[in-house]
């Protein structure tokens, strides 16, 4: 059970300090879940802390593939 | 006739309005104790920046909210904005790039950590660099920048770290407005969205504002001015914070440019023109002090306001370099030395400026005559020095019966120098924008132009004038507008009023 970082992922940092398993590395073109370390937060947390926190939508993914932040949902709600 | 007639940007002890937009003037409104604290900050002193210089490290990189005038990609070198930089920097290679910076330039008398993302959403970062620079570097004014949503947890320890400083960026107060100006924060494990997500920013904002203030930290708020959006409330959002003792409030515009890819440039939002910019600036002054000359820094700025020479300072350079005790002391005392020196010099052109006010104040017929507006090219030191080609940036200025007053710094439009990166667009109309962001002056005073520019600025009812190379700003600034009032110039109407009609 892991969480994936996939292409078009910023490097915009906020996720590395706050995972609690330190699953996530610096590493480039984007940063990368170590898979034997990432738990999912379950347990840890109501919701996966990187995802949470993540800006770019699509670019966190369980293991099926399916985004945590899918397309429109950190858009403003208002105009 | 009244004292103000050389209230000038430079004049510590001349315009005493609350309307003056000069920063020294600003700061004589305020007590002496205060004065003292940032007379060496470059971004607090109008007359400072001219003389000192700052840094920005760029060790926070992470950040806890989402304003919809960022976008986090935050990698181009060619754009110059906050929320940018070029590498992002371990605490040790930020305190070692600090003080190789400061022995290079021993003008630096501030470091900031500003970003790239939030100074407090990076604590163990933002304080092992405070902590270890107050060691090695301690007459250098340590200040970060927030956008407040974690300062009433960090307080105290900005307090211990020696920070004197503090800016929040606190862009209103209602949270229907902060609703369409932030979409989400993170708090509390989990991500808010919409209202609540605002209610909660702008709570912790006031609280951490009302925190440092007790302890007797100061406090800039910077605040972004979005038209349609928070423009108005801006002057709400003045009153209030000046009232719980904000010393400072600094209004910038919305920076939006549809390639810099944030939600606010994607979806059209325009920022404010000049003239919005600069009335709304006026009218919270009734209010409040205000800050005139703010660059809208990168977060990984390096050198003099409207300079940035962190190209210089480059990871490979900083980290090759080798600095010991010794190199640290002799830093420390060159520093002291210049520090001085830039007193004793602004001390004699103080004096020098009250010597001179009386043969001003002699000249009389100056109740009449319009305001001119009028943008000067200077590299510093308060001296007309620079090629109208060179300016990154040009500082703009009234001049009126009342005195010259300086009311902000436009950007230069500048050559991209990143096309691969950036598309083939713009490169022949640098000078087509240029004259565009000086539509509203009559005079540009630099100290030389080409042809080709005089030309095209006299056709758009913008004067070049290089008889003041290497004069003061403010009494060249003067003296031009008294040409113009005694040759009968200021009875007609600006040109770009002449062309409106």
């Amino acid at each position: 059970m892991s969480l994936e970082i996939i292409e078009g992922c910023v490097n915009c940092w906020a996720c590395l300090p706050l995972c609690p398993n330190e699953a996530i590395i610096e590493a480039r073109p984007h940063f990368l879940i170590e898979p034997e370390a990432c738990t999912e937060c379950v347990e840890a947390y109501a919701t996966p802390q990187c995802a949470a926190i993540c800006p770019v939508e699509g670019v966190i993914v369980d293991s099926l593939g399916v985004a945590l932040n899918p397309p429109g949902s950190l858009q403003p709600q208002v105009a | 006739m009244s004292a103000s007639i050389l209230g000038s940007p430079l004049s510590a002890g001349g315009c005493s309005s609350a309307r003056c937009g000069a920063a020294t003037s600003q700061t004589d409104q305020l007590p002496a104790s205060l004065q003292q604290r940032f007379q060496d900050h470059p971004c607090y002193s109008e007359e400072a920046h001219q003389y000192f210089a700052r840094i920005h490290v760029a060790v926070a990189p992470a950040c806890n909210i989402q304003c919809n005038y960022c976008n986090r990609k935050y990698d181009c070198s060619n754009e110059s904005r906050p929320g940018v930089v070029s590498e992002v920097l371990t605490p040790e290679q930020a305190v070692k790039k600090t003080l190789i910076v400061a022995a290079e330039i021993p003008q630096m008398s501030v470091l900031g950590i500003a970003g790239p993302g939030d100074a407090l959403a990076n604590p163990g970062r933002t304080f092992e660099v405070f902590r270890e620079l107050s060691r090695r570097a301690p007459d250098i004014k340590l200040c970060l920048s927030t956008n407040g949503l974690m300062l009433p947890q960090y307080v105290d320890e900005i307090a211990a770290a020696n920070i004197d400083h503090v800016t929040i960026t606190i862009n209103c107060l209602d949270p229907e407005i902060g609703a369409r100006i932030y979409p989400w924060i993170f708090w509390n494990h989990r991500r808010v969205q919409g209202r609540e997500a605002a209610e909660i920013l702008i709570a912790q904002q006031q609280k951490g504002l009302e925190m440092l203030v007790a302890r007797g930290i100061l406090v800039k708020v910077n605040s972004v001015m979005i038209p349609g959006i928070n423009d108005e409330h801006l002057k709400e959002v003045s009153r209030v914070v000046r009232a719980k003792g904000a010393f400072l409030h600094n209004v910038m515009p919305l920076i939006s440019e549809a390639e810099h890819g944030t939600h606010f440039g994607l979806t059209g939002q325009r920022g404010p023109t000049p003239e919005e910019l600069k009335n709304l600036q006026d009218a919270c002054a009734g209010e409040m002090s205000m800050m005139r000359h703010c660059r809208q820094c990168r977060a990984d700025a390096v050198g003099m306001l409207g300079e940035d020479r962190g190209s210089e300072f480059s990871l490979a350079r900083i980290d090759a370099l080798q600095i010991d005790e010794a190199f640290e002391q002799a830093a420390r005392q060159r520093r002291a030395e210049v520090r001085e020196a830039i007193h004793a010099e602004l001390e004699a052109k103080r004096a020098t400026r009250h010597g001179g006010k009386a043969e001003v104040l002699s000249f009389t017929p100056l109740a009449r005559g319009r305001p001119v507006q009028m943008a000067v090219a200077s590299s510093g030191s308060g001296v007309i020095n620079q090629h109208f080609g060179h300016a990154r940036e040009f500082l703009i200025y009234e001049a009126s019966s009342k005195g010259v007053r300086f009311l902000g710094t436009r950007r230069a439009a500048q050559y991209c120098g990143g096309e691969v990166e950036c598309g083939e667009h713009e490169a022949d109309n640098t000078l087509a924008r240029t004259i565009a962001i000086l539509a509203d002056c009559e005079v540009i005073l630099c100290s030389r132009i080409g042809i080709e520019p005089w030309r095209k600025l006299e056709e758009a009812g913008i004067r070049p004038d290089t008889e003041h190379a290497m004069e003061s700003i403010e009494g060249s600034v003067f003296a031009v507008w008294r040409q113009m009032l005694e040759s009968g110039r200021l009875d007609v109407a600006p040109f770009a009023d002449q062309m409106r009609a």
